[in-house]
């Protein structure tokens, strides 16, 4: 079955006064539907291979597919409408725009190609804010809400064009335990109730045991890809 | 849409630095609109105190005898001239006035009372008495009227060069601001000149005022071609006037530097306040193109900005500007009361300003525009 990403013979360079390879022939596919964990130490890559899928940053050599298409040679104007129709981002801050409300963010993503939003995609925020447990801070500006709520808001603006993929990058990163919980029973909950493919970045084994597979990477290469017992 | 939207927010949120940029333009482009409008007001003014009462464009004979032939065939014609505002033939010729054991040297000016007073607004300078009515009376000036110590009624005697006396009435008595004009001029009516000076029923210059003062050259340089005679010679108030166009000119060329280094550092101050601004959000930049906004769309946030700067900057500082005009206009006046300059709003020169500084506005945002271009989102989201 083909993966919804798929990377083939991936290698990854940074150039600079010492030229610096991070990844090194990376062959990985993820099936739709399926909530995975991409763990390692800092520097094994797995950040880069992360922008990598995300079309933030492009392998040096190798093929990369997102949703059956290559993107190795779309325009930057294709790789943005994709990425705003078919991945959603969460990041270890949570980039939220202070100047708008809770709201206003979540709708932000299907405002870029849009006058305006449709009584459906409210209602869908609505279901979101209701499902992560966010709703009283709707109108808030991100500056009012906590951190925990902050994250859910971008965890919300991230699936709010019902996109195929979620790519998280240490997204509890700077939350406690309790609230990071919460946000990977969330993220559960969402893969549950909308097929959504979660492939989240961690050092936290806790995140990880949420999974269904563990990728673990070092220096740059996959030393080891189970599935878990969820 | 969402540009704009981001934009605005951007601009309201970061109010005080967007109240100090906005002040900043306002000002700048107040003064800008203040020195524009008045020295385009002191320009007129200056142009209409000084050939404003006088004809623009005259024509006179170019051969030895001072009539000229035909003169109603040239007025025909020139009356059909788009430009020409008002036009008069005129009789003109020196005499002296008696008085006592001395005789004063005086010039007779002979037209036909409507047509001279639409070019030397003659009714509105008469001070004392009316105009002239009959054919034996005159006008007098101010100071010819203190020097001979005339009243309305008075009987005044003309010494004709070619021999012999006129009397002639006073009707009345003008001003025309001169004192030159006020001492020598006698106004009469043409009929009376003619046969004061035996001119028969010739002329010796056909006056005209134009629309556009500065067009008198363009005009007369038409009328030439358009009337090819030889026995005539068609002057201008230009030509005549070179150092009051040189002295205008130095002014305009003045007034456009002044308004070109305001604009300027418009655009400066806003690229630079937009340039930082970029810094302060590259943030929300990197991650609204992480999900997905296009390179142009996050460039046009600050294009946006720099729209709305200037548009609200701007009608401010049109607002200011033009009152700042109408505070000067009233505070200087001369001893008499009368203002110093008289206000003239050229339209066309404020909506030509706000065009002006709206569009420089704009594209101060293309600075930042391009900076956000290369804003790399895995650069912002990396340094979180």
């Amino acid at each position: 079955m083909r993966g919804i990403i798929e990377l083939t013979q991936v290698n990854k360079v940074y150039h600079g006064a010492v030229d610096s390879q991070v990844l090194f022939d990376i062959n990985l596919s993820f099936e739709a539907g399926t909530c995975n964990a991409i763990m390692g130490v800092s520097g094994s890559g797995k950040t880069t291979l992360l922008n990598i899928m995300g079309t933030l940053d492009f392998p040096n050599r190798g093929d990369v597919l997102i949703d059956g298409k290559l993107v190795n040679n779309m325009t930057k104007n294709q790789l943005a409408r994709l990425r705003n129709e078919t991945i959603g981002f969460v990041f270890q801050f949570h980039h939220l725009l202070p100047e708008f409300t809770a709201l206003e963010n979540v709708l932000m993503p299907h405002l870029i190609n849009r006058w305006r939003p449709s009584r459906e995609v409210i209602r869908r925020a609505d279901e979101l804010f209701d499902m992560l447990e966010i709703a009283e801070v709707k109108h808030s500006l991100a500056t009012k809400m906590s951190g925990g709520q902050q994250q859910r808001t971008a965890i919300a603006r991230a699936l709010i064009n019902n996109p195929k993929i979620i790519l998280t990058d240490e997204p509890t990163g700077n939350l406690d335990s309790g609230t990071t919980d919460k946000i990977c029973q969330g993220f559960r909950e969402i893969n549950r109730r909308y097929g959504t493919t979660f492939i989240v970045v961690t050092h936290n084994h806790l995140v990880a045991k949420h999974t269904d597979r563990i990728v673990e990477m070092r220096d740059g290469r996959i030393i080891s890809d189970t599935k878990s017992d969820v | 849409m969402l540009a704009f939207k981001i934009a605005v927010r951007f601009l309201t949120h970061g109010r005080t630095q967007s109240i100090l940029i906005l002040v900043g333009i306002a000002i700048a482009i107040s003064i800008q609109i203040f020195v524009g409008l008045l020295i385009d007001s002191l320009q007129r003014t200056i142009v209409d105190r000084t050939i404003g009462n006088s004809p623009h464009i005259t024509i006179s004979s170019s051969t030895d005898v001072s009539t000229i032939r035909r003169w109603q065939q040239i007025v025909y014609e020139v009356e059909h001239t788009k430009q020409v505002k008002a036009l008069s033939p005129s009789a003109t010729g020196n005499a002296f006035v008696e008085k006592e054991n001395s005789n004063l040297p005086v010039l007779v000016r002979g037209f036909p009372f409507s047509a001279a007073n639409q070019i030397y607004n003659i009714s509105n300078a008469i001070y004392d008495g009316k105009e002239y009515s009959s054919r034996r009376e005159v006008l007098i000036g101010r100071e010819l009227r203190e020097e001979l110590e005339l009243d309305v009624g008075d009987k005044i005697v003309l010494s004709i060069p070619r021999g012999g006396t006129v009397t002639l009435t006073v009707s009345g008595f003008y001003d025309l601001g001169v004192a030159s004009i006020n001492k020598a001029w006698l106004f009469t009516y043409l009929e009376t000149a003619q046969e004061l000076f035996d001119f028969g029923d010739r002329v010796t210059s056909i006056e005209m005022t134009v629309e556009d003062v500065f067009q008198a050259d363009t005009i007369a340089g038409q009328l030439k071609q358009q009337l090819d005679n030889n026995d005539i010679v068609i002057e201008n108030w230009k030509d005549q006037n070179p150092e009051l166009l040189s002295g205008l000119e130095g002014q305009r060329i003045s007034s456009a530097i002044i308004q070109i280094v305001i604009i300027a550092s418009v655009v400066i101050a806003i690229a630079s306040v937009l340039a930082i601004s970029v810094l302060q959000k590259s943030p929300e930049i990197g991650i609204l193109k992480a999900m997905g906004i296009n390179d142009f769309n996050a460039s046009l946030i600050f294009l946006y900005e720099g729209f709305l700067l200037g548009l609200v900057g701007s009608l401010a500082g049109l607002v200011l500007g033009i009152g700042l005009l109408y505070i000067f206009v009233f505070f200087t006046t001369n001893p008499d009361g009368t203002t110093l300059i008289d206000l003239y709003l050229d339209y066309s020169f404020i909506v030509r300003s706000w065009l002006i500084a709206l569009t420089a506005s704009t594209m101060a945002g293309v600075i930042p525009a391009r900076k956000s271009l290369k804003l790399n989102p895995i650069d912002v989201i990396r340094e979180g």
